[in-house]
């Protein structure tokens, strides 16, 4: 069977080839999309999401294979593909753990051992609470945990990864002091808040979702710099739009976003990098894409590899500076 | 009585031709990818997710887990001929069906284990389609401290009561503990027992340590034991099945304790692993023949099959209704779920019924479709075993190795396999018992990280495990299930002095 479609593959490819001598680079085999993440995670559902659109609309002819590699808060992952160094069917999807796993623990892997090709979405954080909470705003709430240090148990998913980092920033911000705990995934922390037993949580939209239109949560904020794009209800007379920014709500952070990110391998071909790039432009116009962008309110970006390292130097240095504050490096 | 109008609902969603088309299909293709280990549900259902891409919601939910019900009959089919459990809820399963089909007994071994497990599975659908919109509320109520005393409550069902001393048993624990914590620490963040091995960060995966431990260390002692099976001159009929099947009523006691402990195993969620081990452990502890425990008894493979898959389909419906997976195989599923467009949560009950009570509707008839079709195919697998060890020992290590390598593409666990079966077949020799070990890697690092979570949020008190009626009322049931064998020990040596 694999022979069978790899015969048939190799055929169509080479005669591809004489046909399109001036694309330079194409696959000859099936491409390894390597998720950093658990099955089910948020960086696994973009690859699907991405894997279903290729394959539905026919955007290439190539097979792909997703492979979970999880362990180590994606660490396996991003080593497999370091190691894989200049081979172009390791596409790989990450988070901005990339660039920041490598400063909290020694993983094996240099942010610079996967060149970036592109960022296709923001995935916004907001704070939520239960919803019979006594927190009607982000004021009341920033209030009450100064008047009470630690008293307030904020969820989140792993340690020194991007939900604490966003709590010790708001700590930092305000002054406030909370108690993280610290839980295996951003549904977990979901849970964990619609049966009371942590006091918020700072989930992504589509990590709540559930609860929210079931009207268990309730949303104080999203540290965007604008509200969400405007839609239809989500929970009872609410849409996304309707929650205000943290920045209006009197919280002094503006933007906390984490992006979803494509790597290759260091050494790959320039054109490979570029033959991924007109791929996922043709993932963009689909009813999939669109769909996914839709159901999980993330907000819809497309960086090229130039933007991506920009963004990511960026947040870098304003990461590790927290890093540093918290004690989290690595030695 | 609405439950049961949605039922009927569901029948008519499920029982179309394409879809009963589509469980047989998925239940042979899961039968397949148990049967090899390594391969597994959660790889199988994986491969297979592409397919769905293009189905209707509900027939592709009806296909995917008609496939891990074929799986998980495959696990116990291997687990019972080779030793080798494919998925960590079938471990149990080892410890008296491996025995048995060393006995001569592989047919009535495998015709028990299907059709406790059947029976395990359908009195689980039932429990849901009882209980639907009360159990995700109750499942709501389970916090960090809670899971850590349902873990707790596992491991106290299972220590004390092994043939082996109880040193012994506690020696392995620890070495399972120890095992478990390599690797990343989701509460800490930081990375322990590695040593600088980039390969160590993922930690050891339990999988690689059960082939090695079972799969290898077995064949070892089978080699130096004088190259034979025991099973090898039995030969199984359909009569032989069929007459299995007459004996089942006799096992009703063992069956219904392991349904109502799988049942509530799944749903608070304490996971198949758990519910499989925990009544393995409650079946020795009351059966009249412990001793025969651990070297053939048919209760020491009803008891983890029934609990496995009843808790197995009870904590569907958890998964469903509150959104967290409860294994890999159902992580996979859900995000299938995310990218046919639906949204796990609460409000899934309400938008989509017909989704819902279609997958359970199917739950009935696939276990039943599934049931029948292993049930055909024991005669062909208890076969293997008259194939001289000469011919199937070589091959036993090589699907070993395939497995080990599938679990993560990685060959460092090649060696962990061979070194672990070297330690299995130590373990073996010195007399220690395997079983300890293992249910220490499945739910050490859980029981860990609740622990640690509820540490955090009592800021260091232990009175966090009394502080409601729940998590107390558990967290009693395993003390006393520890101290059961010392209070035995106590009022008996009280007895001969008071004599």
């Amino acid at each position: 069977m694999l022979k069978k479609t790899t015969f048939t593959f190799v055929m169509l490819a080479s005669a591809l080839g004489v046909v399109a001598a001036e694309a330079a680079w194409k696959p000859e085999r099936p491409i390894e999309f390597v998720v950093t993440s658990g099955a089910g995670g948020g960086t696994d559902n973009i690859a699907r999401t991405i894997q279903a659109a290729i394959q539905k609309n026919k955007l290439t002819d190539a097979n792909i294979i997703v492979t979970n590699k999880g362990g180590g808060s994606g660490a396996e992952g991003f080593v497999y593909s370091a190691m894989a160094k200049g081979d172009p069917y390791k596409f790989t999807f990450g988070t901005n753990n990339e660039y920041l796993l490598p400063y909290v623990a020694k993983l094996g892997f240099k942010s610079t051992d996967l060149v970036p090709v592109a960022a296709m979405a923001l995935d916004e954080f907001l704070i939520w609470v239960h919803k019979d909470s006594p927190y009607k705003d982000a004021k009341s709430f920033i209030e009450a945990a100064k008047a009470n240090p630690e008293s307030i148990k904020f969820g989140g998913s792993q340690s020194k990864d991007t939900d604490q980092t966003l709590v010790s920033i708001i700590s930092e911000a305000t002054g406030a002091k909370f108690t993280y705990i610290p839980f295996k995934s951003g549904g977990e922390a979901a849970v964990q808040l619609a049966g009371a037993h942590i006091d918020a949580n700072v989930n992504n939209p589509n990590e709540n979702i559930g609860q929210f239109k079931a009207g268990m949560v309730r949303p104080l904020c999203v540290f965007s710099p604008k509200r969400m794009a405007k839609g239809p209800k989500v929970s009872g007379d609410m849409a996304w739009s309707d929650i205000p920014t943290c920045k209006e709500a009197g919280i002094p952070v503006e933007t906390y976003q984490m992006p979803r990110t494509q790597w290759l391998p260091a050494g790959v071909p320039e054109d490979a990098v570029k033959w991924y790039i007109d791929l996922l432009a043709k993932v963009r116009q689909t009813e999939e894409w669109k769909q996914y962008i839709e159901r999980t309110s993330q907000t819809e970006v497309f960086m090229s590899p130039s933007e991506l390292a920009k963004f990511a130097k960026d947040e870098e240095a304003k990461t590790v500076a927290v890093f540093k504050r918290e004690g989290w490096l690595a030695q | 009585m609405g439950n049961f109008g949605n039922l009927m609902d569901g029948f008519v969603i499920a029982l179309s031709g394409y879809h009963v088309a589509l469980m047989v299909a998925g239940v042979l293709m899961g039968i397949l990818v148990g049967v090899l280990p390594g391969l597994g549900a959660p790889n199988g259902v994986s491969l297979l997710l592409p397919l769905t891409f293009t189905m209707d919601p509900v027939s592709a939910i009806i296909l995917l887990t008609s496939m891990y019900w074929g799986a998980l009959f495959g696990g116990s089919t291997t687990s019972i001929l080779f030793n080798i459990p494919g998925e960590p809820s079938s471990v149990a399963t080892t410890f008296d069906g491996y025995p048995m089909a060393k006995k001569g007994e592989a047919g009535r071994a495998l015709t028990l284990a299907f059709l406790s497990a059947a029976t395990g599975a359908l009195f689980g659908v039932v429990v849901i389609t009882a209980l639907s919109g009360w159990v995700a509320e109750f499942a709501l109520k389970f916090s960090s401290p809670e899971y850590f005393a349902v873990y707790f409550l596992t491991f106290a069902s299972f220590i004390g009561m092994g043939s082996a001393s109880p040193f012994k048993t506690l020696v392995s624990m620890m070495l399972g503990f120890a095992f478990a914590t390599v690797g990343m620490d989701t509460v800490s963040g930081s990375l322990r027992l590695t040593f600088g091995f980039t390969d160590l960060i993922k930690g050891i995966s339990f999988l690689v340590a059960v082939i090695g431990l079972f799969g290898i260390g077995e064949l070892i002692v089978t080699m130096e034991e004088g190259l034979r099976f025991e099973g090898i001159r039995a030969k199984v009929t359909p009569r032989d099945v069929l007459h299995t099947i007459a004996r089942m009523p006799r096992h009703w006691v063992t069956l219904l304790r392991s349904c109502i402990v799988g049942s509530w195993m799944g749903i608070t969620p304490g996971g198949p692993t758990a519910a499989s081990f925990m009544s393995y452990g409650l079946a020795k502890r009351f059966s009249r023949r412990k001793e025969g425990f651990g070297s053939g008894e048919p209760a020491g493979v009803v008891a983890p099959e029934a609990a496995d898959h009843s808790a197995g389909t009870c904590a569907i419906l958890p998964m469903m209704a509150l959104g967290v997976p409860g294994s890999a195989t159902a992580a996979v599923m859900m995000g299938g779920l995310m990218i046919w467009g639906l949204n796990p949560g609460p409000m899934l009950f309400i938008e989509r019924p017909d989704f819902v009570w279609g997958l359970i509707a199917s739950m009935y008839l696939g276990n039943v479709v599934a049931v029948v079709l292993v049930l055909s195919t024991v005669p062909l697998f208890a076969a293997i075993l008259r194939i001289p060890l000469a011919i199937i020992g070589p091959v036993i290590v090589i699907v070993c190795f395939i497995g080990a390598y599938t679990v993560a593409s990685s060959t460092t666990d090649l060696w962990f396999v061979l070194a672990f079966g070297v330690a299995g077949y130590a373990f073996k020799k010195l007399d220690y018992p395997i079983a300890p070990l293992v249910l220490a890697m499945v739910l050490g690092d859980k029981a860990e990280g609740a622990f640690q979570q509820s540490m955090i949020m009592s800021k260091g008190g232990l009175g966090i495990f009394f502080s409601n009626g729940l998590v107390s009322t558990i967290m009693a049931l395993a003390l006393l299930l520890l101290f059961w064998p010392l209070a035995g020990m106590l009022v008996s040596r009280l007895r001969r002095h008071g004599m």
